[in-house]
């Protein structure tokens, strides 16, 4: 038995579930892709975000809550070990409204979002001038905006290098350029890579992302996951203008503004458009006009990786057993859940997190 | 969208002879370059300069008038100042001219975008006062401007061409400080038989180092140790030279250790490239037309690997001609006719590369910088961050670029990529071609968010 | 601002007013932007935003973005200009009154 556990992915979500495992000291193995792979962490927009979260599960929300509150304990002494700050703000973000119809609406649904949860949702409304006094830069078009205490942001690639670094500091060992084509379970688990290699763990995590649709139906699980692309814009590094972020546009630590993203059920096409990236350009104008004379510097498609619900899929394996799925599209976010609260899950103590409602069972066997 | 049989991108020889060959078969061509006037780097601005100074630049450079002229003919719409941003499938063609966006489209596009300079990270390269060898021609060329305290430092007949002018035009370069070595000659000896076939190319050269010896410009050859010295500006250039240790006050340094093709075009495209060894650089994988493993993109000139401007221009209108044979204009006997010629000419053009590219190596230690060297220019990454990044597990320049921002800066890697991969390349074991290189993306070149707005609301104008 | 060059002109050619970083400049008129600026003397053309070191043109053919600077509050490239009559040129983002230095 070469390890604990096999973490099948090496990006965001498997790097800090690894890493949470390490720090219990477990034997941790992660099978990472090559340069080439769709690689979600190294395009995400790199919010931490509890806003418009599980508004029909007030447990997402829940559990979003829960990561933002552990991120800032996570981030420093990732930070502290590795050297690399991840930039972590949680100065509140906005969910910026260009009509009173659509704010209005969402307030009503935050309401009952925060009643759902005993009260602990705090978000301010902005009215226009209100706004303007935080953010200074703010567009005529835009009439108000809810500001949500719980939201921030941070360095999503740094956090992704600060991962690889520790969880190697950590004594894990990482398998870069590995593709899993087989997991089998004669007793403990062995996991079959492209190249020959072949890795022998007594539990098993799938973190694959889109890799999952794949690998998941051979190790018990449903996996019911498919791309959603996201066009993502980056600005030539500015003086600072935006304060805090907005699912619209964040500025980010190193001074460049971030807009995104678009919404494309394209499949496995990662291309960047013209007219998405026009569209992304023209509503960040209407948010923030100085951004006009912004150069745009790089753009680039993501593609999420999207349950039926949107929401993230914890389960074990019943075929399988010690076998775990874990994806989500909200891998920042989740990171810090994920290296805290999720090794209590897998490790199946009295301080598991009740991730029930998170199971593929919600999912009609298709 | 106005719409053409065939897009050409750069308005050098490759682009302009292509431009020109696929008019005359009847062919609609929009040729685009983003500077204002046609000739490309090597015959920059040639209509207006080549009466006002042929007497520095030679007659070669003269011969890009008649490029210029043969773009001038109904069939073509040069679009000038024109700045291409992205290539996408169809193809659309989307550009930045004045401030304005515009789109085109077209069936076929030929890409000829030319080369860079080979990128030569060495101590003190980020200075001001501190060129590219091609800078300081583009400077002479187009704008009648010379450096007055200039050393030429590197490898390569670049470097004699404009040591050779700069003392034609009475500021000979202080010094001339060459990386290759005796033994890289012995070497290039063997292509020897390829050198007599461009025994021109021979010629002009030791004609053009004769000039320099003459004017007594001191020259060192196999130097090493290469640093820009300088606070705020270069101020000296340090190397050695035989064991000896040199610095040479001077204002400008001008590097140059040859040229690469520029591949951002065609990478976004999604074509393949592969490493050439012999030139020490990625180029597309073309088939004899020049036709990409993507339908409809053909590459010529010195994008698809060096050769030169007269190589460039043949390959151009043998793109052309495939072009119009694809499109009906020739038939395949007709085409094959016309090319047969054009292929040997080109032949002949390029039989001197192997004996240049053995005799003028680049230079070892800008290929592999010390770690305390700058690689990216743009993110000021050096090249001991590359190598920290690769035992993380940085296979290749993607996910060492989302590490540490190499490549991230407005030059989207064109002055750092080669160095990342050869970094990571030798740090993991692996090969340039394992290793790969960045994902290119739009934009090309950076353009305003309002620039990209405005297309946004012209498409909806058209759809209302 | 230094006015002995490290540049020499070949020809000279009508000139006009502009404005570098506030200070008035008489540059050839329709010559190459990145090109006047330095055989004007202009040694840094700005400063990088991630250490603030000082660059200036390195290519002079639109590859390299060294030469970047703000004409009417947006960054270009002065190596793909050319010189206009009361060109106000600044370095990137001190132009004085430009929106996102405040």
């Amino acid at each position: 038995m070469d390890a604990d556990y096999a973490i099948i992915g090496g990006g965001v979500v498997g790097l800090s579930v690894a890493w949470g495992l390490l720090k219990r000291g477990k034997r941790v193995v992660v099978l990472d892709g090559d340069d080439g792979a769709f690689r979600a962490s190294r395009g995400n927009f790199g919010l931490v975000w509890v806003q418009s979260k599980g508004m029909k599960q007030p447990r997402y929300a829940q559990w979003s809550q829960q990561s933002a509150a552990a991120w800032a304990g996570f981030a420093s002494e990732l930070g502290e070990s590795t050297g690399c700050d991840v930039a972590l703000e949680q100065k509140g973000g906005y969910d910026l409204h260009f009509s009173e119809e659509t704010l209005q609406a969402t307030v009503a649904q935050y309401e009952m979002l925060k009643a759902k949860l005993g009260g602990n949702y705090p978000y301010d409304v902005l009215g226009q001038n209100s706004l303007r006094k935080e953010e200074p830069h703010i567009g005529s078009k835009v009439v108000g905006a809810i500001l949500h205490h719980q939201d921030g942001h941070a360095n999503p690639l740094r956090l992704l290098k600060a991962l690889a670094d520790d969880v190697r500091r950590l004594g894990g060992r990482v398998l870069n350029g590995r593709i899993v084509t087989a997991v089998s379970k004669p007793d403990g688990f062995r996991v079959h890579c492209d190249d020959g290699t072949v890795v022998g763990a007594a539990k098993v995590v799938l973190s694959a992302g889109l890799g999952a649709a794949k690998l998941g139906p051979k190790m018990g699980f449903k996996a019911p996951i498919r791309p959603q692309r996201g066009q993502v814009l980056i600005t030539e590094k500015l003086p600072k203008m935006i304060y805090r972020p907005s699912l619209i546009a964040r500025q980010v630590d190193e001074g460049g503004i971030q807009i995104g993203a678009t919404n494309e059920e394209v499949g496995l096409d990662d291309r960047v458009t013209q007219p998405g990236i026009s569209g992304l350009a023209a509503e960040a104008i209407a948010a923030y006009p100085a951004l006009a004379r912004a150069q745009l510097v790089r753009s680039w498609g993501a593609l999420r990786i999207l349950s039926p619900d949107g929401l993230p899929i914890y389960q074990q394996s019943r075929d399988m057993p010690g076998a775990y799925l874990v994806t989500c599209h909200s891998g920042i976010t989740l990171a810090a859940a994920h290296a805290r609260f999720l090794p209590d899950w897998l490790e199946g103590t009295g301080a598991a997190p009740d991730l029930e409602v998170f199971s593929e069972d919600r999912f009609a066997v298709s | 969208m106005r719409h053409s049989d065939l897009i050409v991108i750069g308005a050098g020889p490759a682009g302009m002879a292509a431009a020109a060959t696929a008019a005359e078969t009847g062919l609609s061509v929009a040729l685009l370059d983003e500077q204002p006037r046609p000739g490309g780097q090597i015959y920059r601005d040639v209509d207006r300069v080549a009466p006002l100074r042929e007497d520095i630049l030679g007659k070669d450079y003269s011969h890009g008038a008649t490029l210029t002229a043969g773009i001038r003919r109904p069939g073509i719409e040069h679009v000038d100042g024109a700045v291409v941003w992205a290539i996408e499938q169809g193809f659309r063609i989307s550009y930045i001219r004045n401030g304005r966006g515009g789109q085109l489209s077209g069936d076929r596009v030929i890409l000829a975008t030319g080369a860079l300079e080979r990128p030569m990270p060495v101590p003190g390269w980020t200075l001001p006062g501190v060129m590219t060898a091609g800078a300081a021609q583009i400077l002479l060329k187009q704008s009648g401007v010379l450096p007055r305290r200039a050393v030429l430092v590197g490898s390569g007949p670049l470097l004699y061409l404009i040591a050779a002018q700069m003392v034609r035009a009475g500021t000979p370069p202080l010094a001339l400080v060459e990386t290759q070595t005796r033994g890289d000659l012995f070497r290039a000896a063997r292509h020897f038989g390829g050198a007599l076939r461009g025994w021109r190319y021979l010629a002009k050269g030791l004609a053009m180092l004769s000039e320099i010896i003459r004017a007594r410009v001191p020259r060192y050859t196999g130097a090493t140790e290469i640093a820009v010295e300088g606070d705020d500006r270069a101020e000296a250039i340090f190397f050695v030279c035989s064991g000896k240790r040199h610095r040479i006050d001077c204002e400008t340094v001008l590097l140059h250790h040859g040229v690469v093709p520029n591949t951002q075009a065609a990478r976004s495209l999604g074509v393949t490239h592969r490493w050439d060894e012999a030139q020490t650089c990625f180029a597309p994988v073309l088939d004899a037309w020049g036709a990409t493993d993507v339908e409809g993109i053909f590459v010529a000139g010195d994008g698809a690997g060096i050769g030169g401007a007269k190589a460039a221009e043949f390959a151009g209108r043998i793109a052309a001609l495939k072009v119009a044979g694809d499109m009906g204009k020739l038939s395949s006997s007709e085409r094959d006719r016309l090319a047969a010629p054009l292929h040997r000419q080109h032949q002949n053009e390029t039989a001197v590369r192997p004996f240049l590219d053995t005799a003028y190596p680049p230079f070892r230690e800008a290929l592999l910088p010390a770690d305390a060297t700058i690689v990216c220019r743009c993110e000021e990454i050096t090249a001991g961050d590359i190598r920290r990044y690769a035992k993380l597990g940085c296979l290749g320049p993607n996910q060492a670029k989302a590490f540490g921002r190499s490549g991230m800066g407005p030059c989207q890697g064109r002055y750092c990529g080669l160095t990342v991969t050869a970094l990571l390349a030798a740090s993991n074991g692996l090969s340039p071609d394992e290793t790969g290189y960045y994902r290119i993306r739009p934009p090309l070149k950076p353009v305003t968010l309002g620039e990209l707005a405005a297309m946004e609301d012209g498409a909806r104008g058209a759809a209302e | 601002m230094k006015t002995a060059s490290p540049f020499l002109e070949l020809e000279s050619s009508p000139r006009v007013r502009v404005w570098f970083d506030g200070a008035p400049l008489d540059l050839p008129e329709g010559a190459n932007l990145a090109a006047a600026l330095l055989a004007a003397g202009v040694g840094v053309f700005r400063h990088t935003p991630v250490s603030g070191a000082p660059r200036a043109p390195f290519c002079m053919m639109g590859a390299c973005f060294e030469c970047l600077v703000e004409i009417d509050g947006i960054v270009r490239q002065a190596c793909m200009l050319e010189v206009s009559e009361g060109m106000r040129i600044a370095r990137p983002h001190q132009a004085e009154g430009s929106d996102a230095a405040q």
